[in-house]
């Protein structure tokens, strides 16, 4: 970093900075709430940081959200593992094993990752009731991996678009067959698009609410439908929403900083232009 | 023969993921579809095997004017002012930081950061907190009395100001004048590039609706008995406001992502042309950006449309003012027990949707494949 700060450049710095502290406007009044005791919280003095540090917001919405947050790890992980292990299968199948109408079926799987979910959620539901899978959060791991499956199929279908199709081919000479060529040739490849793709989707089904909330029930439930119950009820004290906003975003956050690299890149593949 | 085995093996790999989404997104979307078409509803709505009778197009019909279904109306006009003013805040606030951050500043790794984070936050996340920031009588309101000013009076989400009204009555008129508008856009656009004949198919259209509003037939045909006024929800503004916030950061990744991805020659060569910065972006980086702002529109485009999340918690699904069609679908569908309309309000936005995506997705993958 040896540049020099040119004087032209005042301007665009003094336009970034100012930027920069508008975006991080919610995140200040966030934290300075959830610090605050309840007595402190007031309309007026609402920017003005706390006078004690009061970790009492906390305290509370961690034994309120504990076993929700434990309800969403449960459901994200899970549900990642599977739809991004299906997603690297269908995505080397549908890049290196080219069949008859596979340039149908490949717009087809695509097409599912756009539909507002409210356009299956009726026979989802019904459906989910019918197999005893309704209010649990395995029924909810079920809609996550199946609609999560156009995405990361996009998504590993684009990354091994760019290995070689010779190598396989050698390979396959060489008497690999469908199987032995996936884990000795594409899986040890494949780290780059397993980040990606398993940050994306965590991050997604972490972040999830439709699903969540039409398919559970409490006991069941996710950190983002108890965060929605928490901050909807008008009688509550704010330093308790905004201490849970807090806990209910820190994993995301914390991915997104510790690995914002690979969460870029998912980003922009999702936009279709793998 | 060992190929055809592999190849077996291919397709019993992809089989089990091709049988999942062709029940669960086509087979769904028809069921769907069809529940629409039923009186399913109120008495034994949870019923696993209810007693469906067919209706028809009744629910829609019912929908668009019906007496009992203004506010469907009155969410679907939500839905596209937030459409618009949310793609449209995000594309300028967007540009504008990927075009600072190209400036080949100092701790660019930080400000992308900062703009780029709410993108991992959950909308239910940015609807708690941008609740409490937009709070009536605090948060951004009481910023003024810092310096000594009167707070400011904006209700935010809980504003009940309309501007931009309109009758829906009317719609047939309006719906007249805007075909007129657009079938002449795109006759006047042929008749320039000299195409004729193209230019009379988008003009017999464009005339005939002309004709049909100036005989003041269109006029007279009512949309729903009473008048209806809709507006632009100033409500709106807040949830916009939030939602640019979030994923205006999105919007500045592929902007800069397309900035990088120009060839420096280019701005070289007209920079030896004489053109100075304003002049390079206006005519050399604008230009070469217009894919990357499709991909941004129709990606912002089908979020807005679908948004719900943000909705829910920042206004709550009951704050008619911000109500959209997915808020709609989901209290008719679970509070309501009226499954067939909420599969009918479900099928209008899949529609919707469709309208952005499909001829998104079809000029992406045939450009692909004209590459390969």
């Amino acid at each position: 970093m040896s540049r020099r700060i040119r004087p032209s450049q005042v301007l665009v710095y003094l336009a970034l900075i100012v930027l920069a502290i508008i975006y991080l406007v919610p995140v200040y009044m966030t934290v300075i709430t959830s610090l605050k005791p309840p007595a402190e919280i007031n309309l007026a003095t609402a920017w003005q940081p706390p006078t004690v540090l009061d970790w009492e917001g906390y305290a509370t919405a961690w034994t309120q959200f504990a076993p929700k947050l434990k309800n969403s790890f449960v459901l994200a992980v899970t549900a990642t593992l599977l739809s991004t292990f299906l997603g690297s299968l269908n995505g080397y199948v549908l890049s290196k094993w080219q069949f008859r109408g596979a340039h149908v079926v490949f717009p087809l799987i695509v097409f599912g990752m756009f539909i507002p979910y409210q356009s299956i959620l009726i026979p989802l539901f019904q459906f989910l009731r019918k197999i005893n899978l309704y209010g649990g959060i395995t029924g909810l791991v079920v809609a996550h991996v199946v609609y999560g499956l156009p995405i990361t199929t996009l998504l590993f279908r684009n990354f091994y678009a760019e290995i070689p199709n010779e190598l396989v081919e050698s390979s396959w000479m060489d008497g690999a067959g469908f199987f032995q060529i996936y884990k000795s040739l594409i899986l040890p490849l494949s780290a780059p698009a397993f980040v990606v793709t398993v940050i994306w989707q965590f991050t997604q089904i972490w972040n999830e609410f439709l699903f969540a909330v039409t398919l559970t029930q409490p006991a069941a439930q996710p950190i983002t439908v108890a965060l929605a119950n928490l901050a909807g009820g008008q009688a509550v004290q704010w330093n308790l929403p905004m201490a849970g906003s807090i806990l209910a975003a820190l994993p995301t956050v914390l991915v997104y900083i510790l690995l914002g690299r690979y969460f870029i890149r998912g980003l922009l593949a999702g936009s279709l232009k793998g | 023969m060992k190929y055809q085995r592999d190849r077996i093996y291919a397709v019993l790999v992809l089989a089990p993921s091709l049988v999942l989404l062709a029940i669960f997104v086509y087979g769904f979307i028809a069921h769907t579809f069809i529940t629409s078409t039923t009186d399913w509803g109120q008495g034994a709505a949870l019923a696993l095997e209810p007693e469906l009778n067919f209706v028809g197009m009744q629910n829609y019909k019912a929908l668009f004017t019906g007496f009992l279904d203004a506010r469907f109306r009155q969410d679907l006009v939500n839905m596209l002012f937030f459409t618009v003013l949310f793609v449209g805040g995000s594309l300028v606030l967007g540009l504008s930081l990927a075009i600072l951050l190209d400036q080949g500043i100092r701790g660019e790794g930080f400000f992308r950061t900062v703009f780029l984070f709410p993108m991992s936050l959950s909308f239910i996340v940015t609807g708690t907190v941008w609740r409490w920031v937009l709070q009536p009588r605090g948060g951004v309101n009481v910023l003024p009395t810092l310096i000594g000013l009167p707070p400011a009076a904006f209700l935010w989400t809980t504003s009940r100001q309309q501007i931009l009204r309109f009758d829906w009555q009317k719609l047939p008129w309006y719906l007249a004048l805007a075909g007129v508008v657009i079938f002449g856009l795109v006759a006047y656009h042929y008749w320039r590039i000299r195409r004729r004949r193209a230019a009379a198919i988008a003009g017999i259209p464009a005339a005939a609706l002309l004709a049909w509003i100036l005989s003041g037939a269109a006029y007279r045909l009512n949309a729903v008995l009473l008048p209806e006024p809709h507006g632009l929800n100033l409500a709106l503004v807040g949830i916009v406001l939030a939602a640019m916030w979030q994923m205006s950061g999105y919007t500045m990744a592929l902007f800069l992502a397309g900035l990088r991805g120009i060839p420096d020659e280019l701005r070289e060569a007209a920079k030896v042309d004489g053109c100075n910065r304003l002049q390079v972006y206006r005519f050399v980086e604008l230009p070469l950006l217009k894919p990357v702002m499709l991909s941004a529109v129709i990606v912002l485009g089908h979020i807005a449309l679908k948004a719900f999340d943000l909705i829910f918690a920042m206004a709550g699904p009951d704050n008619g003012a911000t109500s959209v069609p997915a808020v709609l679908m989901y209290l008719t569908t679970f509070r309501g027990n009226q499954l067939a309309k909420g599969a009918a309000i479900a099928t209008i936005l899949l529609l919707m949707v469709s309208a952005l995506i499909i001829p998104y997705m079809a000029s992406t993958l045939r450009q692909r494949g004209a590459e390969r």
